[in-house]
Formats: C-alpha cells, sequence, structure tokens
C-alpha cells in the first residue's frame, strides 16, 4: 500500500516540499508566478515584507552547506520570520540522540517551518511524517533524492530568459547519479514539458533506467549540444563517490567538459546554468562559466525571491487550514 | 442588483480629475499610485484626464499626454508626464492567517523615488480600509513621501479602520452585505450581493 503523498493538503494546496516528482505544472507554475511576485522586493529602500511577521523558521542542516543555508537564511529574513540555525553536523546526533528525540525538542520550541538538509536520501519525507500537524517542511536538499528549491529556481530562472518550456531543448551534463539537483530539474522539466531533456555523462555516473523519467541518454556530448537551448551543468560530487567511478577530473574534463569550442554547437542564445559551487577545468571551462551565456550568478540571485515564493506559500496555506479548521470547530 | 453605466462612471472620474488637477496646479511633483487591480484602472483614468486637462488649459485641445513612466508622449513643453506606480498589496494584508497568501501576486512597479514625494494613493472601492492600511505600509518601504492622499472611486460605508478618502468619486450607500465591483473593460460599476455579482461575471464569460 502506498501512503498519500504528504507534499500536498486538501484542495491543492502545499503542505511541505520535499521533491518535484508528485507537483503538477498548476502547482509548479503558481509557485513560479508567486516568486515573481517576490522579485521587486529587493529592489526597495526597505527590502522586506512583513507576511511571515512572528513565524520561525528552523534551518536543520545535518550536512554543511553554506550556500543554501545562506539562500534559506536570507529569503526568511526578507519574508520578516525569525530564523534558527540549528547546525546538527556537530551536535547532538553525534551524542546518540536519536533524530525523532532532536524532532521532538525542535517542534517543543515552537517553530512553524523547518527547513531540512540531510545527507541521506528520504530524510525530508521521513521528517514530513514524524512532525506534528503545527510544521511543515521543505526539503534544503536530501542524499541523492530531490533539491527541490535548486530544481524551482532553475527553472524560473529558464522561464524569465526564455519565457516558455514548450520547444525547449535543455542538456544536463555530468554526474547525474549522485546528483539530487538534476533529478529535481528532470522531474520539473518535464512536467513542464520541455520539448526534449538530454541527459549526458559517462555512463559510470548515470544511474540505471535512466529513460524511464522521460529523457533521452547521449554518450556523446558534441551531439547532445546540437540545437540546445538550456545547458545545465553539475558538480562532480566527489565526496558522495565510493570507489573510482570517474577515472579523473582531467579525462572527465576532455570527454563531457563544457568548453567554448563545445559551447559553439549550441543555439547562439543558449543559457548555460550550474547550481554551483563550479568546478572550473573540471566540469566547466572557466570562459564559459563567467561567459555571456552564463546565468550562473542570476541563479543564486532568482533563488531568494523561489524560496521566499515556496515559505510564504506553504506557511499561508497551513494558517489557511488552521483558520478553516478553527472556524468549522466553533459552528459546531 | 444596480449598475452604474460607463457615462455615470465617466462623470465620477470627471469629478475626481477636476479635484487632483486643482492639487497638480499646487504640486506639481504629485505622483499616482494605483492598488492593483481595480485602483491601477481608476489610476491610469486619472492619469490620462489630467494629462488632458493640462493640454487643455494650456491651449492645445489636440495635445496628447500620457501617463506613465515616459510611456509614449513626445516631451513637448503641454505635456505632463505624472510619474505612475502600482502596488499589489499581497505581502502586506492582515488576513494572511486565515487565508493565507493571494493566488495572483506580481511585483509592485515605483519606478522613481516617492521619497518627499505627494503621492495620490488610488483605489476603486474603499470600504473597510484594509487595503488602503497595507498600502500605506508598504508605500513606507518604498521610501518616505511627503504627503499621501487617497483617491478612491467609490466610498461605501463599511469602514473598520479611521481612513477615510480625500478625493471620492461618488458616495455610495449600499446595503453591509452588498459588494460593490468595478469592471474595468467597460468601467461599469455593479452593486449586488456577492453570488449574484459572480454569477454575472460567469454569464459574460460564456
Amino acid at each position: 500500500m502506498s501512503l498519500p503523498d504528504p507534499q500536498l493538503g486538501k484542495g491543492g494546496t502545499l503542505r511541505h516540499l520535499l521533491d518535484l516528482d508528485s507537483l503538477d505544472a498548476t502547482m509548479l507554475t503558481r509557485i513560479l508566478d508567486t516568486a515573481e511576485g517576490f522579485t521587486g522586493v529587493n529592489d526597495r529602500s526597505i527590502r522586506k515584507v512583513p507576511l511571515l511577521r512572528g513565524k520561525t523558521v528552523a534551518n536543520l542542516f545535518f550536512e554543511n552547506s553554506t550556500r543554501t543555508r545562506t539562500a534559506f537564511e536570507l529569503a526568511a529574513t526578507r519574508l520578516s520570520a525569525d530564523i534558527l540555525n540549528v547546525d546538527l553536523v556537530t551536535s547532538s546526533t553525534s551524542k546518540g540522540e536519536s533524530l525523532l528525540d532532536t524532532l521532538r525538542v525542535l517542534e517543543a520550541l515552537q517553530c512553524d517551518l523547518f527547513v531540512v538538509r540531510h545527507g541521506d536520501s528520504g530524510a525530508a519525507h521521513f521528517i514530513a511524517r514524524h512532525v506534528g500537524d503545527t510544521i511543515t517542511v521543505v526539503n534544503g536538499g536530501d542524499g541523492r533524492h530531490a533539491h527541490p528549491t535548486q530544481g524551482l529556481l532553475d527553472m524560473f530562472t529558464i522561464r524569465r530568459h526564455k519565457g516558455r518550456f514548450d520547444g525547449l531543448i535543455v542538456v544536463v551534463i555530468g554526474d547525474i547519479r549522485h546528483s539530487r539537483v538534476a533529478r529535481s530539474d528532470i522531474a520539473a522539466l518535464v512536467t513542464l514539458g520541455v520539448a526534449e531533456v538530454r541527459v549526458v555523462g559517462p555512463r559510470t555516473l548515470l544511474p540505471n533506467a535512466l529513460e524511464s523519467l522521460g529523457v533521452q541518454v547521449y554518450d556523446n556530448l558534441d551531439t547532445a549540444l546540437d540545437e540546445a537551448d538550456v545547458i545545465m551543468g553539475l558538480r562532480l560530487q566527489k565526496e558522495r563517490m565510493r570507489g573510482a567511478t570517474v577515472p579523473s577530473s582531467g579525462e572527465f574534463y576532455r570527454t563531457f567538459g563544457l568548453t567554448p569550442e563545445r559551447l559553439a554547437r549550441a543555439r547562439p542564445d543558449a543559457l548555460v546554468m550550474h547550481p554551483g559551487p563550479t568546478n572550473r577545468g573540471v566540469e566547466i571551462a572557466a570562459d564559459v562559466a563567467d561567459g555571456p551565456q552564463s546565468v550562473i550568478l542570476e541563479q543564486v540571485t532568482w533563488g531568494i525571491a523561489v524560496r521566499m515564493a515556496v515559505m510564504s506559500m506553504i506557511i499561508g496555506d497551513r494558517a489557511a487550514s488552521d483558520h478553516q479548521k478553527s472556524m468549522m470547530d466553533a459552528s459546531t | 442588483m444596480k449598475t452604474y453605466d460607463t457615462i455615470e462612471v465617466a462623470a465620477w472620474i470627471d469629478a475626481m480629475v477636476n479635484e487632483l488637477h486643482a492639487l497638480l496646479q499646487q504640486e506639481p511633483d504629485l505622483a499616482l499610485i494605483g492598488i492593483r487591480r481595480g485602483g491601477v484602472d481608476v489610476a491610469r483614468h486619472l492619469a490620462s484626464g489630467l494629462a488632458a486637462r493640462v493640454a487643455r488649459t494650456a491651449g492645445h485641445p489636440d495635445a496628447h499626454a500620457s501617463a506613465g513612466a515616459g510611456a509614449g508622449a513626445g516631451a513637448g513643453e503641454d505635456t505632463v508626464d505624472i510619474p505612475f506606480g502600482e502596488l499589489d498589496v499581497a505581502f502586506y494584508r492582515d488576513d494572511f492567517d486565515r487565508i493565507g497568501l493571494h493566488p495572483i501576486v506580481g511585483p509592485s512597479m515605483v519606478p522613481f523615488d516617492l521619497d518627499d514625494r505627494h503621492i495620490v494613493l488610488v483605489d476603486d472601492v474603499l470600504s473597510s480600509g484594509r487595503t488602503v492600511r497595507a498600502a500605506m505600509n508598504e508605500l513606507f518601504d518604498h521610501g518616505r513621501p511627503a504627503r499621501i492622499t487617497l483617491a478612491v472611486l467609490v466610498q461605501r460605508h463599511g469602514h473598520e479602520l479611521p481612513i477615510r478618502a480625500d478625493v471620492v468619486g461618488h458616495a455610495l450607500d449600499v446595503a453591509d452585505d452588498d459588494h460593490v465591483e468595478l469592471d474595468a473593460s467597460a468601467m461599469i460599476v455593479r452593486v449586488g450581493a456577492r453570488d449574484e455579482l459572480a454569477r454575472r461575471r460567469d454569464e459574460v464569460v460564456q
């Protein structure tokens, strides 16, 4: 028996954000549209809106990540939420306290939203199933499974530049096997209806049955880049590799590195994206990463608006359903 | 359901333009900011009405000025270019904890510096005053205006906050549970029960 999707609440509301696999095009578009509304906040004299005043967001990082943690922290701050950074890499979990005990303690501190970053796939789902009713969970990246806010900000960046998804050819290069970003990107791209998602990388870094996700698998980067509209590089995740899966970084660069010569095979207006941090000279040439087609830093900027949208939608949907429940209780 | 047609509503706009024109002559650096969505439509009509009025008083009935930051209009000496902005107050509403985030939000657009400026804040219907409160809160996050004048097409009772309009197109005496709605495409105002207005909207779509 399969459990109901914990992400969705009654009436199509967003209860948690754990992955992008089960979100339909309507929900993805709703998030992107909402994010659009937050883009202006950055240009004002006061870069803050009072939406989440009095709410508490706890960043639960079981795995180090300065970038993602800072991005969530900034997004929560811009929404006027209080933010609690809980570093769990070196904390009580290493003293033998179980994950569930840790969660109970944080619940008792009366937080509203947990941002969870964890090295194990499925950790965010596990936490979402075990937290109390008052808490919502946003996955900030779990193992190889999903990194939904990164996927959303990638979609947001593509839509900003291309204005659409239909007809686009998107190429995802490199270490797909260890990449939660790739999984979230592929799920969203397929749902939003791009013409083709091409995946290319060394066979050792491609998961089995990749085609079942609705993508085309290529062995040759040059062929994969033909007529591409969007090119997404991925970081070679050495820390997640067990055993030798790539001969050497130099070898990888020669075969799958995004160089200016290779980029020339794509459409002249093709976007170059990368979730960062980039390994220059491994996945991507410095000239390409810093070149005119690169939107790598823009992705970081849009990440704030996208995370503001996700957090305010989730907390808002939660508050609305609580209110409805209390009205119903009052009338019975 | 009661309907006020295009001609009646145009007369309300005209009355507002008269008042604002007098204000504009005293304070040439006036700026218009409409509250989405109905307020923006009203503000556009006010802006073009004001532009036409300025052109006429300058003795050029054909002179055509436009509203909005630099939109259209060659910068002739008799044209006015009133700074124009739009506010989406979704992030400032006080019912977030009851209904969540409004499903349709867009970025507010205030393409000018509002510090020390006289802002005419425009909405279609003033009833509880909660939208105006939200809009004022947001305005102060964009800067520190010298003064805010509130202009509304329709003022009805139902005030829940100490907020009244300075410029009113028309004051409507309607039943407490009646809803006042601006149909901006035709500039028609309808008054009636909420579900009756919704039915009417569905008919128009069909």
